[in-house]
């Protein structure tokens, strides 16, 4: 068997655009991950103009916030690049550099201010958005909700704030800033604590029993708008949410990502190299001359699959070391790494062998390779909930036959304590190893051209 | 060799009926027959590749070399790399020696580092008997082994492989080409339909031909023989 695999490595070096692809191919995957997952996810770029003038400031409730605290909030949660003007915000919108451009007109804060007076005036933000395309668009509208909401949140919860105070100011009393001037406030407590010592020093007779119908109406009152003091304070977010996690775990969203691009990389190679070198062992008219006493049919399967894992092996790792360059990867676990790569290496090889020995032309079979693998990968990135039920049982099927999403499940697992079971994932995936390996086994059996 | 009542069907179809033939140390049989007649099928069970559907196959203790029509070889490979990859797998002792050898019977030795592809037609099917004789084999099998060659190739190859039968090899190849299989042909193996027509010398063919095609016994030997097989059914 070691002959024949220096033999493959010998025919790989000396193809140089297929050993040029091995190569590039994982370090490209790795440059494009990583980017993606280097940029914090949550920032979206946009333009951001600000219109509202320097010295402006917040009044909520006396206390007064500075205007800039507004764009802080914001370009805490998107990346802003600060324009100049309405134009230099559309032409950045219409060139794609940012994903929209958020406007703050000159009257915002004075329309914030004027949310606790009389005479409230709505304030309003502008969003300018490019939406040529659907998911784009989609992903900025969600972007702009979650800011807006996030924004109204914080406004309401000060407003809710100073109703608070206020109502506390009714019940117990206090010091009430007035047009610079501070005005003491008794209360609806002291009222009727005022009122009740009162009342005995009065005759029996209407006046005494006007006076306790007002002592009973400040207790009745105080009594009541303690009760709802907190009501006003869960006004701004009145429902709570608690998150419990009912369908396993999973690890976070950048671990995810490395998870698929290393699985990507590994399924590829290893499918298109075992499938490739077994159909060319047809095409070079070799498979006969093999097997007529030279190699058993299952060394020479055994021969390709392991051809496929070695270099699966190393792909995927000069890929997850080119990933280090962007973020930081949890080398403690190592082994749990090689024995994902293995066992998804196994499966995915052997299914590559099936491919090559059912189809046994090098070019169809690179063709069946890609057509297979890139729809199986795709379906098995579909997270449950976002197509109907019965299709989601369907693509569940589909995936759990073909050995890309175990070794994807595999790979989290080895990346993350947060991922999947490895155990079990390794069971699903010797079980493929194994059945695909009997298929190909089967299509070598007519595998010789008379 | 022997082969004894060979029967091959492929789909229902028989390829081979009931074939038998033999051929003693040094000897060279041509096997001769129009396409379809089953030439291959006959070689590719004499060589193990494929199992007959009834009939047997006996050979010497020696290894049975088999030299497939279309070259069975690596072209990304070099013709060193090829010659030492199949006396590894044959478990000779001292490949590279056995290469040396190789290389030195088909006359490559100047050109054993180059990649099979960049080599003519002819030089690789020099290569693919050499692997053919890597196992030492007291019988050599060829199937159609001057397809492709130029006139001075096929000319080399010839006198490579009767050098080979006169060291003792017992050499067996198919041809289309008759008078290829008269010149270098010892005894010759008719096949039409997967039937055996004739099993003799070339002078026994001709006397075959113009007893049963006297029409054209005058003319040229392939004309006869196109002959001879018209008047046998095929």
């Amino acid at each position: 068997m070691r002959w024949l695999l220096l033999k493959d490595l010998q025919i790989l070096r000396r193809s140089p655009l297929q050993a040029a692809l091995l190569v590039v191919y994982p370090i490209l995957i790795a440059v494009l991950v990583g980017f993606a997952i280097s940029r914090d996810e949550d920032k979206t770029r946009i333009a951001y103009l600000n219109e509202v003038p320097a010295d402006a400031r917040i009044d909520v409730g006396g206390e007064q916030l500075p205007s800039a605290n507004v764009s802080e909030r914001i370009c805490r949660r998107v990346e802003c690049i600060d324009v100049a003007t309405r134009e230099e915000a559309i032409a950045e919108v219409e060139s794609g550099d940012v994903q929209a451009a958020l406007v703050l007109p000159a009257d915002l804060v004075s329309r914030i201010n004027s949310l606790s007076t009389f005479n409230p005036r709505t304030p309003q933000v502008e969003v300018l958005v490019n939406e040529d395309n659907p998911v784009k668009a989609q992903l900025v509208d969600d972007r702009i909700d979650a800011l807006l909401a996030e924004a109204n949140l914080a406004i309401a919860k000060r407003i809710a704030g100073e109703g608070s105070r206020y109502l506390a100011l009714v019940i117990d009393g206090g010091d009430f800033e007035v047009l610079g001037q501070t005005v003491r406030i008794l209360g609806l407590r002291t009222s009727a604590q005022l009122l009740g010592a009162l009342e005995p020093s009065l005759p029996q007779g209407a006046l005494r029993e006007s006076l306790a119908r007002v002592r009973k109406f400040a207790e009745q009152a105080r009594d009541n708008l303690d009760i709802a003091s907190p009501l006003i304070d869960r006004l701004a977010q009145p429902i709570a949410i608690e998150k419990v996690s009912v369908g396993g775990t999973s690890p976070p969203l950048d671990v995810f990502a490395i998870a698929v691009a290393a699985t990507i990389t590994l399924a590829f190679v290893t499918i298109l190299l075992v499938a490739g070198s077994l159909a060319l062992e047809r095409d070079e008219n070799a498979f006969p001359r093999l097997t007529r006493g030279l190699v058993s049919r299952t060394s020479l399967l055994g021969e390709k699959v392991l051809l496929g894992m070695l270099a699966g092996l190393v792909v995927t790792l000069l890929m997850l070391a080119g990933l280090e360059l962007f973020v930081s990867l949890r080398w403690e676990r190592f082994g749990l790494w090689l024995g994902a790569i293995v066992a998804g290496g196994a499966a995915l090889g052997a299914a590559g062998a099936a491919l090559g020995a059912a189809v046994r032309e090098v070019r169809a079979v690179s063709l069946l390779a890609f057509m297979v693998t890139l729809p199986v990968a795709f379906l098995s990135l579909i997270p449950s909930g976002a197509v109907g039920g019965g299709l989601f049982d369907a693509i569940e099927i589909v995936t759990a036959a073909f050995p890309f999403k175990p070794a994807l499940r595999a790979m989290e697992s080895a990346l993350d304590p947060a991922g999947p079971a490895f155990g079990p994932v390794l069971l699903h995936l010797a079980a493929l190893a194994v059945f695909y390996a009997a298929l190909a086994r089967l299509g070598l059996r007519r595998f010789t051209r008379i | 060799m022997e082969a004894l009542g060979l029967v091959k069907r492929y789909d229902g179809n028989e390829a081979l009926r009931g074939v038998s033939f033999e051929a003693g140390q040094g000897e060279r049989v041509a096997v001769i027959g129009p396409n379809g007649a089953g030439k291959t099928t006959l070689l590719s069970i004499l060589a193990g590749i494929l199992a007959p559907d009834r009939g047997e196959v006996s050979a010497p203790g020696g290894a049975v070399g088999w030299v497939p029509q279309q070259a069975a070889l690596y072209r990304r490979l070099t013709v060193e790399e090829n010659l030492l990859l199949f006396a590894r797998l044959e478990g000779r002792e001292d490949p590279r020696a056995s290469v040396e050898q190789m290389l030195d019977l088909i006359g490559l030795r100047e050109r054993r580092g180059e990649v099979l592809a960049r080599l003519s037609g002819g030089n690789q099917q020099r290569v693919n008997i050499a692997i053919g004789l890597l196992g030492r084999p007291a019988v050599l099998l060829l199937d159609e082994p001057s397809v492709g060659l130029d006139p001075r190739q096929r000319a080399r190859l010839w006198e490579f492989i009767c050098g080979l039968a006169a060291d003792g090899t017992t050499v067996v190849f198919s041809t289309h080409d008759i008078q290829e299989a008269e010149r270098y042909g010892d005894r010759l193996l008719v096949l039409a339909d997967g039937e055996a027509l004739f099993d003799g010398g070339a002078g026994q063919l001709r006397e075959a031909v113009r007893e049963q095609a006297p029409e054209a016994a005058d003319r040229d030997f392939e004309t006869a023989f196109v002959a001879y097989l018209h008047h046998r059914g095929h």
